[in-house]
């Protein structure tokens, strides 16, 4: 059993302060991903969790045990590196069986452990290579698999798969998802790539400049972005943002259309307020290439100037009040660019947010 | 018709060839040579008479050459063995220091600096028994009142020698380990933390292999340095008295310049550059097996 707490924890590096007062619970057998851009100090956190950095301020706890003091070896926890760190003096074999070596297990006990390990990671026949002779996933399988002989309580992920090509990353991503279920263990996992976040996290902590900015499960901060920068982290293409003023139940978008007031938001909003309208290319499609929409839309003329086919739809860049705009099209026909088009908008599917504080309004 | 045009690399190289044959060559192969005849400095006609290998039999039966050879071969392991572990141990607290540390180091390089010459005569000095700091200090302390013959006793002296040669040269060790030290990637030593390692374990599992190869660099240049140590014993006890701290090229000085039996001392000469070779081809192959182990041969 082990839940992780965060409670107001800070690290500071000299007067620079890096993480500011982060709070965070991590259930038992939690899949929580870290994301956020680099620099953001998702590293720090894994790192003062592991036991790798001082903790400045606040307090951890693994399990019931504050563990702000503990060295990493009292901590029961795993971590898998971004640049593998696997020992380039031992085989494969002494690479996974280090840490229960060191622990003094009788020697048939690390046998059976590094063959299950080698096993669930398929490395069987590279146990006698040394890391020098392995490529880049095996090695970083290698780094997995070390992890996981020790069944430790919790295991750390700093960017795993950021040193693998795109094809074995997608590979490797389903393989950890697995990993997770077979292993019941608690799982913190860093990444800088939404896309990983959004398929592996029961929860997602999205964090910027050293504060969490949201924690939620994939389809919440997909759905409801707490702001404008989760908004444009979280999904791909980014949310499209237009700034705008609130006039009666109209947002009259700065050099653009008049837009009918978001009915979820009306009684949120003041006449007058500044403010950013979100929302996504899914739900900004020209009129009869989308699905006929149900509940309030918006109707206006839009230019587009470049698509992309992507087989079953097909991106559109066009621009609306001064600003570059991604829209989706099923039905895919040829277009001309710079052709304009009628274009719905899905009003339910509408984010509003503060234009000053670039928080949601809902 | 043609005639012989020597390739243009090889006119470029030819000053270099005739410098290197100059300054190298040519005086290897007259001392060679000179080992096979009884050749004697007050004597120059003596060059030329040829006595085959008379010279290299009469070392290998001499008693005293042996002596010697042991000695060089015991203070070279002693010094060692000792400077290694002292320079590990120096590296290692330098490592930790964060403040200060590059004027640790330039400090550190001090004794390196030293003429072997001057470091000599320092601990002629340090370990002479009437006025030398040793002696004072042991008699300040009370802990003896007599003058202890550190130069004059055999195994006192060549503890003393040992001394100068470990102060002189425990630094080669330290700053090649700190090298080492420094080129110690960070990563595994935090994931062999997470693995449950103990600061010690650290270091004998993962940083003590990469530093490895940096102790036998260290290893094989201060084994070519002890195997021909000569002036520090020249000028602390001059190999005596009555031949107690002889090694192998303070006898083959002595021999050489003041018997002037040069065709007998270059062949002693001869028979221990294989002590040297031995060494260093030892901690090559050592130097190669770390390597490979941490896969960096190539
Ligand atoms: N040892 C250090 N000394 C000073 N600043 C550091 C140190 N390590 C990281 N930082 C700073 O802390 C911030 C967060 O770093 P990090 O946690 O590695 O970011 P991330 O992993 O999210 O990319 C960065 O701005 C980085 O420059
Ligand atoms: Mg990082």
């Amino acid at each position: 059993m082990a839940q992780v707490h965060l409670r107001d924890v800070v690290k500071k590096y000299g007067a620079i302060q890096v993480v500011h007062g982060i709070d965070l619970e991590i259930q038992d057998n939690e899949f929580v991903v870290l994301v956020g851009p680099s620099g953001c100090g998702k590293s720090t956190t894994l790192r003062m969790i592991a036991g790798l950095e001082d903790i400045s301020g606040g307090e951890i706890t693994i399990g019931d045990r504050v563990v702000n003091d503990l060295p990493p070896r009292h901590r029961n926890i795993s971590m898998v590196f971004q640049n593998y760190a696997l020992y380039p003096h031992m085989t494969v074999r002494e690479n996974l069986g280090f840490s229960l070596k060191i622990a003094k297990r009788p020697q048939d006990e690390i046998d059976r452990a590094v063959d299950e390990a080698a096993g669930i990671l398929s490395l069987a026949e590279y146990l006698d290579r040394k890391p020098g002779e392995l490529s880049g996933g095996q090695r970083q399988r290698v780094a997995m698999g070390r992890a996981i002989v020790r069944h430790p309580e919790v295991f750390l992920f700093d960017e795993p798969l950021s040193n693998l090509d795109a094809k074995l990353r997608t590979q490797m991503r389903t393989e950890i998802k697995k990993l997770h279920q077979k292993v019941k263990s608690t799982i913190v996992y860093v990444t800088h790539d939404q896309v990983e976040a959004m398929t592996l996290a029961d929860r997602i902590v999205i964090m910027r400049d050293g504060h969490i900015e949201q924690v939620g499960t994939p389809l919440d901060v997909f759905e409801s972005p707490a702001n404008t920068f989760v908004a444009t982290f979280i999904g791909s293409p980014p949310m499209n943002l237009l700034r705008g003023r609130i006039t009666g139940d109209t947002i009259s978008l700065t050099d653009g259309p008049l837009i009918s007031l978001p009915p979820q938001f009306a009684s949120n909003v003041a006449d007058g307020q500044d403010v950013i309208l979100g929302f996504r290319a899914d739900n900004l499609m020209p009129v009869g290439h989308a699905m006929p929409m149900e509940g309030a839309y918006a109707e206006f003329k839009m230019t587009v100037n470049l698509s992309e086919p992507l087989g079953t739809e097909t991106l559109l860049f066009g621009a609306l009040a001064g600003k570059e705009v991604q829209a989706k099209m099923l039905n895919p026909r040829p277009l001309q660019n710079g052709e304009q088009l009628q274009f719905q908008l899905d009003l339910t599917r509408c984010h509003l947010f503060d234009a000053q504080t670039e928080q949601s309004l809902r | 018709m043609s005639r012989f045009r020597p390739p243009v690399w090889f006119v470029l190289l030819l000053p270099a060839i005739i410098i290197l044959a100059a300054v190298v060559l040519i005086p290897l192969i007259l001392s060679f040579y000179s080992s096979f005849t009884p050749y004697k400095l007050t004597r120059p006609d003596t060059l030329y008479k040829w006595i085959g290998t008379f010279n290299y039999e009469k070392a290998i039966k001499s008693t005293h050459f042996w002596a010697a050879f042991g000695r060089t071969v015991l203070l070279l392991t002693i010094a060692l063995n000792l400077e290694m572990l002292m320079g590990l141990g120096l590296a290692l607290l330098v490592n930790k220091v964060t403040y200060g540390q590059r004027a640790l180091r330039t400090i550190m390089m001090f004794p390196m600096m030293f003429s072997p010459v001057l470091v000599g005569f320092q601990f002629k000095f340090i370990f002479n028994d009437n006025v030398g700091l040793v002696n004072n200090a042991l008699q300040s302390l009370g802990l003896t009142d007599k003058a202890i013959p550190w130069l004059v006793d055999g195994q006192l002296a060549f503890i003393a020698i040992l001394t100068a040669e470990m102060w002189s040269a425990t630094s080669v060790f330290a700053i090649l380990i700190l090298a080492g030290l420094f080129a110690v990637p960070r990563d595994p030593i935090e994931a062999a933390k997470v693995d449950g390692c103990t600061p010690w374990q650290s270091f004998r599992h993962i940083t003590l292999p990469y530093i490895m190869p940096f102790i036998y660099i260290a290893l094989a240049i201060r084994s070519l340095d002890v195997a021909r140590a000569y002036d520090i014993v020249q000028i602390m006890t001059n190999g005596g008295p009555a031949r107690r701290t002889e090694l192998l090229w303070t006898l083959i000085g002595r021999t050489g310049y003041i018997d002037a039996k040069m065709g007998y001392a270059n062949a002693m000469g001869y028979i221990s550059i294989f002590l040297a070779i031995f060494f260093t081809v030892y901690f090559f192959r050592k130097l190669n097996a770390a390597r490979s182990e941490l896969g960096m041969a190539g």
